[in-house]
């Protein structure tokens, strides 16, 4: 019996030290620099270490308020997080939970955030940590704030410190009315005092500012364009940068001929190894000096989407002897065994792209040998490291200033542009700007992990699951672990080689590995003979699961619904990261083509006592329709080193036509810490989606996408769809 | 490069640029309107959206040459005297956005469909927006600020 903990294997998702290529600095030498450093740190984390708030590999948190905050003479609050707003809506949430502590209005508060220079070191905004690690971290200092503020005013007054009160940024002596504003007592000083013990929150039930639905902090920003995004940076004298992309991955360059763009005015040619670039005044002439260099390249034969998932458990065996330690209770053979009902099944997910809207862009700058960049990350001091390591520079001489960008979900934890651009600032001597096209977006950024998932269930007579084996190839360990009830059960990662660059995604793993348990679950429920939501129920006792069943089942009138063999009703459920969520699904079967739609979604979620019942909303919102995209339709398609689908024309994400009647359950548990919950809310859909097409038609589609041509069995299986032997298999509904 | 007098927002502009240089490129890196968005450069996203005397257009795939004849509303000039739109105003009170990368666009077209249609039905709505990509799938509260803004009283957007 061992207990499995994820979370390394996890973490080291979240950092992708696979290059495309580089300049000079070969691959080894920078690993051994600062790469393999980097990761070992992650790898080497545990959670505690980091909700402790006081260290996260060899970063040591500071300790002091003024670290963390600042109260100017007007008593205007400046918050510092090194955590980024990409959409998530932190920017608001923080802020508020900073107001509650503080016991200060709302619009006092300004977040200054992701600037490496002005920020505590922060490991990057991801794996759903904001809200479990840095608002308890921000409130604490806040609280201790507050209890400075006060002892500071009693000294003044002479008074028992326990006697006065702080309310709308002032502290005030009840018996003798005299008060102070926060900005009158500090007089702008920074407030220097060591925050060490444990310092009493305000509990959740006594929220005044958290915990109500205050409106996104500058919406009106974002209305009128005024909002600066990493690529609206504008610097005096700035060029535009182009990079030369090879014909395809793991390109060699054999030959470059760059006279003719050297000879347009205004135009510098970088060519450092395997990097070359162009900058130029203006955007055309970077494009025209770029379209004017020749290049060749060698580039190798490479896999494509046809035999991958066989490829990843060949590899997982031969490359990958260490694998993520198992999870393991009882002896799961000899349960299998012995079991009535017996399953064995095969899940696969495809590789796909992030696709934030915003493709990746940076602004770098050199003055005085210190190098200044402007770029969207999730990362900044992820970026800082980087770009210490391709310029050899120590960290005072590299700042990183991160402006809210249009999004990430996983997909901007490295600093390609930022390299690139700094780069190419470097050689012109004058600040140059990247922004990726959406074509290189597409093809050099990184990818969600493609994955294959093996599940074998057992199962008694009257549907009690006796045995269960989970096994995963290359996508992930994330919520790999089944949260029912198994007395015998094995689940296990293992890593694999993967022919494209992949890395996090939102909700990671956890999509995929729900994806096949819960389809697996609807599999047993049917072959049992037993209601779906009954089967699980019988087979659960975690409360919070629980709880999110039946209010979504509840909503969606589940015990009332009636597949037919156009209408199927699905229902799925999962835990990851600390968020609770089960997701009811009604599909139409759209003749002639057996096109699904997805026409009703109720999703109930639950991730603690919420800070923002509007944001919650609309990121559970934004989960369900970026998860139909993932659900149903999309996928990287590639073959020899290159990707045959770099385009929004011929990668199809969700538009206007897509999402169906929503209606999402909130369950406020205000007894219990906030969890993270930008990301869990996409892990329900998918095996919903495939449960109520089953239910509809008696096909069991068990590949995602799961429908990208209709539910046909012959059609969903050509082309890049999985190898034979994981065909979809068809049956009779149970 | 040639010399163009470009409208925008009301405003004659000064510009010289090649005849076949996208209006996106011209706006954003020469005029520093940077609310319009790159979001594919291939019509694909309508992140780019700008309004041509009143209809959408890309400005990716419109060359400025074609725009210099017309009267061009961007993102910034839609409020008035510190004033919202109506669209505008309905994208906030509906917090009908995440990133807000792809806001501008949403707001633009959204302002040229109430100009055509005041009164969209749900269906008319998506049909109309169903170039623009939100990748954050904000949808449904954009769905719900267009028809917040189609009941204003007000619903004279942009020019």
């Amino acid at each position: 019996m061992s207990a499995l903990n994820p979370l390394p294997a996890e973490l080291a998702q979240h950092t992708i030290d696979d290059k495309p290529y580089w300049f000079r600095l070969d691959r080894r030498d920078f690993l051994k620099l600062f790469g393999g450093g980097l990761l070992v740190c992650l790898t080497d984390l545990s959670a505690l270490a980091q909700e402790s708030g006081r260290t996260f590999g060899s970063h040591e948190l500071p300790t002091d308020i003024a670290a963390w905050l600042a109260i100017a003479s007007d008593s205007h609050v400046t918050v510092f997080t090194g955590k980024v707003e990409v959409g998530q809506n932190i920017r608001t949430s923080l802020a508020q939970q900073v107001a509650e502590e503080l016991r200060v209005p709302f619009d006092s508060i300004t977040m200054l955030m992701g600037d490496t220079d002005l920020v505590p070191w922060d490991a990057g905004t991801f794996g759903s940590r904001t809200t479990p690690t840095m608002g308890p971290q921000l409130r604490k200092m806040a609280a201790a704030a507050r209890q400075l503020l006060i002892e500071m005013a009693a000294k003044r007054w002479n008074a028992d410190p326990a006697t006065l009160t702080a309310d709308n940024a002032k502290v005030t002596d009840p018996h003798s009315g005299q008060s102070l504003t926060y900005g009158e007592l500090t007089r702008g000083e920074k407030m220097m005092q060591t925050v060490s013990t444990e310092v009493p929150l305000t509990p959740a039930s006594d929220w005044k500012i958290a915990g109500t639905a205050v409106p996104k902090v500058n919406g009106r920003d974002f209305v009128t364009g005024t909002h600066k995004y990493p690529s609206d940076v504008v610097r005096p004298g700035m060029m535009f940068g182009k990079v030369l992309r090879p014909q395809g991955f793991n390109a060699t360059l054999v030959a470059l001929d760059a006279t003719k763009a050297e000879k347009i005015p205004g135009v510098t040619v970088v060519h450092d190894g395997e990097f070359i670039a162009v900058a130029a005044p203006d955007p055309p002439t970077a494009e025209h000096a770029l379209s004017a260099l020749h290049a060749t390249w060698n580039v190798p034969p490479q896999p494509s989407n046809q035999g991958l998932f066989e490829s990843f458990k060949q590899s997982s065996k031969t490359q990958h002897e260490d694998d993520s330690p198992e999870h393991s209770t009882g002896s799961v053979s000899q349960a299998m065994a012995a079991a009535a009902v017996k399953l064995q099944q095969q899940y696969t997910v495809q590789y796909i792209a992030h696709a934030p809207l915003e493709p990746r862009a940076a602004v770098a700058e050199w003055t005085n040998g210190k190098l200044t960049v402007w770029t969207g990350t999730q990362r900044p001091f992820g970026v800082r490291d980087e770009l210490m390591a391709a310029f050899h520079l120590p960290p005072e001489q590299v700042r990183v200033i991160q402006p809210d960008m249009g999004s990430g979900y996983g997909g901007k934890h490295t600093g390609e542009a930022a390299i690139e651009a700094a780069r190419l600032a470097k050689a012109t001597g004058k600040p140059v700007k990247v922004v990726w096209t959406r074509e290189e977006e597409f093809t050099w950024a990184y990818f969600r992990p493609a994955g294959l998932i093996e599940i074998s269930s057992g199962t008694n007579r009257d549907g009690t699951l006796v045995a269960w084996e989970h096994h995963n190839y290359n996508s992930g360990p994330a919520a790999i672990t089944t949260p029912y009830n198994v007395t015998h059960q094995l689940s296990q990662f293992h890593p694999a080689d993967s022919p494209l660059r992949q890395g996090s995604y939102r909700a990671l793993a956890a999509t995929a590995n729900n994806f096949a348990r819960e389809s697996h679950m609807d599999e047993t429920a049917h072959a049992v003979g037993m209601d779906p939501l009954q089967f699980r129920m019988k087979n659960l006792t975690d409360p919070r699961l629980r709880a999110v069943l039946q209010a979504a089942a509840d909503k969606f009138n589940w015990s009332q619904v009636k597949s037919t063999s156009r209408r199927g009703f699905g229902i799925a459920c999962g835990t990851d990261k600390g968020g609770y969520v089960a997701t009811c699904v009604e599909v139409e079967i759209v003749p002639p083509d057996n096109k699904v739609k997805i026409r009703r979604v109720v999703q109930a979620w639950e991730s603690g006592a919420i800070v923002n019942p509007d944001g919650l909303h609309n990121q559970v919102s934004g989960a369900i329709i970026q998860g139909i995209g993932g659900a149903l339709f999309e996928q990287i398609q590639f073959a020899n080193g290159r990707i045959l689908n770099p385009h929004f024309a011929q990668y199809r994400v969700p538009r206007f036509s897509d999402p169906p009647q929503i209606e999402i359950v909130l369950l406020d548990r205000k007894d219990l810490p906030s969890a993270g919950a930008g990301e869990s809310g996409i892990i329900g859909l998918a095996p919903a989606v495939g449960n109520a097409v089953f239910a509809a038609t008696g096909t069991r589609l068990r590949n995602m996408p799961l429908a990208p041509h209709g539910t046909s069995p012959a059609e969903s299986a050509s082309d890049t769809r999985p190898d034979p032997g994981i065909a979809h298999n068809s049956r009779a509904p149970g | 490069m040639s010399d163009f007098i470009l409208k925008v927002n009301g405003t004659d502009r000064h510009v010289s640029a090649s005849p076949d240089e996208s209006l996106l490129s011209v706006l954003r890196d020469r005029l520093d309107l940077t609310g319009t968005k790159y979001g594919c450069g291939e019509g694909q996203c309508a992140a780019c959206t700008v309004l041509l005397d009143g209809k959408p257009v890309h400005s990716c795939l419109t060359p400025v040459s074609a725009a210099a004849k017309s009267s061009i509303t961007t993102i910034e000039g839609l409020e008035k005297n510190g004033t919202l739109s109506p669209v505008q105003q309905a994208f906030v009170e509906e917090g009908a956005f995440q990133c807000g990368y792809c806001t501008s666009g949403m707001v633009l077209r959204a302002t040229a469909l109430l100009r055509e249609t005041p009164h969209p039905t749900e269906d008319q709505i998506v049909t109309y927006m169903n170039g623009n990509i939100c990748r954050c799938g904000v949808y449904p509260r954009i769905i719900a600020a267009v028809q917040r803004a189609s009941q204003s009283p007000s619903k004279a957007g942009g020019q």
